[in-house]
């Protein structure tokens, strides 16, 4: 056992359990996640930038962590919680313990929180910050949550963004590939990259903010438009690079890249009370009516009563109704609000970079 | 497909490996929906200690053998519409597939309803079903289906032991095991050809050892489908699935590996 630990949450409530991993005091707005698997791909996805991630799976770190389950360069989350977690980890890939790893790279955990509990509260209040600390008392705690900096007014892409392009992998002079696709980074999740690339991309990965014409420049064949961090209504330097580019390429949108393709369009994105964090949200597709297994990691969603220049809702969610896709009537824009790349989660709708993909590829014989 | 009025349902019989008391529930629940529809349910089950055979569960109950001879009276007797054999285990599914390949079913008209007769084949009959695995392009064990000693001799010769043996169509692995030498596979494969309706065994190469990993999906006729969950055995491959804990969700496998199933599945 760590030393005693405290979860403090801004209305007040207060979680006690043990530290491990890191020992500093960390602050954030508190999310949680209904996945059984893949915390590590979780922890290293920028879109957790300045939160406190609870695990609703009571046991975590079985299966340890491993070098090539990286979704970003780091740890993303500035805390996690969980109701255990696996000191002696047991799989043949793995190259140490969940909690050396936090340490490693940082970032204070907490167990021996019932975090069902703790979900059901943030499920009931919506989410709020909070504060996770081994050194400061309860009282500290709550006279320190009323000066903390807010979740919704910091512009977390800023911080996980890259701010020099890159290519992935390959070289540039590769004839025998496909497509090249410019990927506009905003928090990008590596696997997205990684299934390009398999598809037979060359892919760059630019700054989102980059100058449209230097995006041109690069002769792009389609852009991805990456997930990210925070509250899209902060970005308005990105909505309109995509509003610009949207007219000039084939677009496609990942979680946050599909809010900016929504906001590039005139739509309004809200908060949700509690996000979709977890493997296993059903989508609706409208046009098909078959519904799809995602995975989902957003807090924010469009609003699909004011949609408009030629935007529509293409697929929603079975559980609250909520825009989970959108495509445009004539523009090859499509974007997805959930991710197509799993990592964690299911791979069954990867099939949508390979539509995308043909999408591009339609345009490319035609220009 | 007529409107369905009279549906037979198989129960699950004793509890054994292979037709647990799962199956007593799974029945007692589709008794419950048939007549939630308006459907007469006529109900056979060889073991009067179930849930399924109590009062106002089914309209009909037979407590009978489940044997083809029986269910095949009872349904010239009862006439009905409609068989619903996939709830009552192993026994249920055999039984199904006798019915059919003798020809009742069509002599009275009885719609097989659920798992199409093909597909109970295919998971049933270890070579149809290693068939479909490598059309789908997912890799399977070395293995091969003999019908006598001889044939397995020759086998582990090129494969190399050890060997284990599955008699078909007995999903709980009655009349199988696992032979580390000659000696043990020639008394195995004799056991296995004696318990196998078929008169076959698959013999393939033993993965002693390994991890066992099993995941429950749904799937409807327009290809809808849902993984319900996906476990794990705590004991690894050799120790018998009726003698080990099996655990949901998996806890040893990472992401990639969970989903990398789940998509074969």
């Amino acid at each position: 056992m760590g030393k005693r630990a405290l979860l403090t949450l801004e209305d007040g409530s207060i979680y006690e359990g043990y530290s491990f991993g890191a020992k500093d005091t960390t602050y954030g707005e508190v999310v949680f996640n209904t996945s059984m698997s893949g915390y590590q791909e979780m922890l290293t996805d920028p879109s957790y930038a300045g939160q406190i991630l609870v695990l609703t799976y009571p046991l975590i770190g079985n299966y340890g962590v491993n070098d090539s389950y990286f979704e970003s360069k780091q740890v993303q989350v500035r805390g996690l919680v969980v109701r255990e977690h696996c000191p002696v980890p047991s799989h043949w890939q793995s190259t140490g313990s969940l909690s050396e790893f936090l340490q490693t790279n940082g970032v204070p955990g907490i167990s021996g929180v019932d975090s069902r509990a703790l979900t059901r509260r943030l499920r009931s209040t919506g989410v709020m910050m909070g504060i996770m600390t081994s050194e400061m008392t309860p009282e500290e705690t709550l006279q320190e949550l009323k000066g903390l900096p807010r979740y919704d007014s910091t512009d977390f892409v800023k911080q996980v963004a890259i701010d020099k392009k890159y290519q992935w992998g390959l070289t540039s002079d590769d004839a025998a590939l496909l497509h090249h696709i410019v990927i506009v980074d905003m928090g990008l999740k590596y696997n997205i990259a990684r299934i390009l690339t398999q598809l037979g991309c060359l892919v760059t990965v630019v700054p989102c903010t980059m100058a449209v014409e230097d995006i041109l420049n690069l002769k792009p064949d389609g852009i991805v438009l990456s997930p990210g961090p925070g509250d899209p209504a902060l970005l308005d330097y990105i909505t309109k690079t995509v509003r610009k580019l949207a007219q000039r390429k084939p677009v496609m949108g990942i979680c946050l890249g599909h809010q900016m393709i929504g906001t590039a369009f005139g739509a309004r994105t809200f908060k949700l009370k509690f996000g979709h964090r977890g493997g296993n949200h059903p989508v609706r597709d409208l046009a098909s009516g078959r519904v799809y297994i995602t995975t989902q990691n957003h807090g924010y969603a469009v609003d699909a009563d004011n949609l408009k220049g030629g935007l529509e809702v293409s697929q929603i969610n079975l559980n609250d109704g909520t825009v989970e896709g959108l495509r445009h009537r004539e523009l090859p824009v499509i974007s997805i609000q959930y991710h197509s790349e799993g990592s964690p989660g299911p791979q069954d709708n990867v099939y949508l970079f390979d539509r995308f993909l043909k999408i591009v590829k339609e345009r490319s014989t035609i220009v | 497909m007529s409107k369905i009025s009279k549906v037979l349902v198989i129960g699950s019989g004793p509890i054994i490996i292979g037709q647990a008391a799962e199956f007593d529930y799974a029945g007692t629940q589709a008794c419950k929906s048939l007549r939630e529809e308006g459907i007469t349910t006529v109900l056979v089950n060889s073991n009067p200690a179930t849930i399924m055979t109590d009062e106002g569960i089914a309209d009909i109950v037979y407590i009978e053998p489940l044997t083809a001879d029986v269910i095949a009276r009872i349904i010239k007797q009862e006439r009905p519409d409609g068989l619903l054999p996939t709830l009552g285990g192993q026994t249920g599914l055999n039984l199904a597939v006798e019915l059919a390949d003798a020809g009742i079913l069509d002599k009275y008209g009885v719609n097989l309803l659920g798992t199409p007769l093909e597909t109970i084949k295919k998971a049933e009959e270890r070579s149809l079903f290693k068939q479909l695995i490598l059309d789908i392009g997912e890799p399977v064990p070395k293995s091969a289906t003999v019908h006598s000693i001889k044939e397995a001799k020759e086998l582990a010769e090129s494969i190399g032991l050890p060997l284990i043996v599955r008699p078909s169509y007995t999903l709980g692995g009655t009349g199988g095991g696992i032979a580390h030498t000659m000696e043990e596979l020639e008394y195995t494969v004799a056991s296995g050809l004696s318990s196998s309706l078929s008169h076959e065994v698959l013999v393939e190469k033993c993965l002693l050892g390994w991890k066992e990993i099993e995941y429950e999906v749904m799937r409807d006729a327009a290809d809808n489908c849902i993984t319900v969950c996906n476990m794990e055995n705590i004991d690894p491959m050799g120790v018998h699935t009726g003698d080990s804990i099996v655990v949901a969700p998996s806890q040893t496998l990472t992401d990639k590996e969970y989903q990398m199933l789940r998509s074969a599945s």
